[in-house]
């Protein structure tokens, strides 16, 4: 530790964020306490950092767009309203019951979503037993939702995440490669692991979706 | 830990009563009074994502995703964790994952490493001694510490928001950020020092209390 007798100005400027949070031991604070009663320069570094921690730390310094308030209650009401209070009161259990579920290759999931929105491209499928807060991505330009790192994202750059509850409910639909264990299960009433379509989840690596 | 000698402005230091049950209202199931648990924090939350990702769209979409997911796990949060701090360690790693997939940011990341051994030495010595909060109440200064804080690079930023506006200890600025508390240290100095140069110049022409500025003044 730096000796009392010893301290200069670097060392001040190197340990002043550290001597303002009160993270220096008594013997530093005292060597500083001393050089800021004889050092100008420093003196005014430290009111100077003291100010902009003081300006910063001002509730009035943090701001959130007009209305931001606002979307947000209806975001969350939206949610509440569309089974929140199943899916919040279950969700503390069924996300670690989903994983193993998942890792098993289990799909029969008690709470899923039943999805009915508007097709919105021709081969697109409702889906069955998707679990709600299963993270998806979609991108601007289309209404497919897919599990992050589907090759089949068409605008990568402007991808954006949501649960698959969500996506859901803003008529996205599930996209048929990532997406396909849902899918086939839907359409074809099978219920069976999937494990097909566990290898499909890995489509980076999967040889023939290229043709696709 | 020694107790910091600067009072500092921290909203969410503790759980008040009215929060806790708030919180053990909701996570009985009452699902409709979560807003009104968040509320207080709602700014907050949008501040630290808008750290992280520096657009206003991706942060609003960020941050009601972080309400959505407090909201679907608030049966985890334990009572001796802050509410704020616990919503804002969720904010921040919704919108770093969201940053991970940006690939612009890659690019940003190039410098992470520079500039975090050698010291910063203040480069203004202008008398600041005043503290000029009320000076806050305009939004033309509040613009100009804005625009301030956007000009550092993001690992100084980021852990400055978190730290001195969000009120995040330094091993909760540590723990979100995935980062060393020694290099939250590191970067919290120079974020201060930084700010303080950037902003010393114009407390010493006055601007604070001088708004608005001639013209061809500079403000700083």
């Amino acid at each position: 530790m730096v000796n009392r007798e010893a301290v200069n100005c670097e060392q001040v400027w190197r340990e002043i964020s550290n001597y303002v949070d009160g993270e220096v031991d008594s013997g530093l604070r005292a060597a500083m306490d001393e050089h800021f009663h004889t050092c100008v320069r420093c003196a005014s570094v430290l009111a100077g950092t003291r100010n902009v921690i003081q300006l910063y730390g001002d509730e009035r310094m943090i701001e959130a767009p007009a209305g931001f308030g606002r979307r947000l209650e209806k975001k969350l009401a939206q949610s509440a309203r569309a089974g929140g209070s199943r899916w919040s009161s279950l969700s503390a259990w069924l996300v670690p019951v989903a994983a193993l579920a998942l890792i098993a290759g289990g799909l029969r999931l008690a709470n899923s979503v039943t999805l009915s929105p508007p097709l919105k491209v021709e081969h697109a499928q409702p889906g069955h037993n998707i679990p709600p807060d299963m993270v998806v991505v979609v991108a601007a330009g289309s209404k497919i939702f897919h599990v992050a790192g589907c090759p089949f994202i068409h605008d990568k750059d402007k991808v954006r995440t949501l649960t698959a509850k969500q996506a859901i409910e803003q008529g996205y639909t599930p996209c048929m490669r990532c997406m396909r264990k849902y899918l086939e299960t839907a359409s074809l009433g099978r219920s069976g692991p999937g494990t097909e379509a566990d290898a499909d989840l890995d489509a980076d690596e999967d040889p023939h979706r290229g043709g696709q | 830990m020694a107790e910091p000698n600067v009072v500092l402005n921290n909203p969410g230091q503790a759980g008040t009563t009215r929060e806790q049950d708030l919180i053990a209202r909701v996570q009985r199931g009452q699902n409709e009074l979560f807003y009104e648990l968040v509320r207080p924090y709602e700014r907050r939350v949008y501040a630290a994502a808008l750290a992280i990702l520096r657009n206003e769209t991706d942060a609003e979409d960020v941050a009601q995703e972080a309400m959505l997911k407090a909201f679907a796990n608030i049966r985890q949060f334990r009572a001796e964790a802050r509410f704020s701090t616990w919503l804002i360690q969720i904010t921040v790693n919704e919108a770093l994952m969201r940053r991970r997939r940006e690939r612009t940011v890659v690019m940003e990341g190039i410098d992470d490493r520079r500039d975090e051994e050698s010291d910063y030495a203040p480069r203004d010595f202008a008398d600041w001694r005043e503290i000029p909060s009320e000076s806050l109440e305009r939004k033309e200064v509040r613009q100009k510490l804005a625009e301030a804080l956007a000009s550092l690079d993001r690992k100084y930023r980021e852990v400055f928001v978190l730290r001195d506006m969000e009120q995040l200890n330094i091993q909760e600025t540590a723990e979100a950020l995935g980062i060393s508390v020694a290099s939250v240290k590191t970067r919290l100095l120079r974020a201060r020092l930084m700010l303080r140069d950037l902003l010393a110049g114009g407390w010493e022409q006055g601007w604070f209390s001088r708004l608005p500025f001639e013209k061809g003044t500079k403000p700083w």
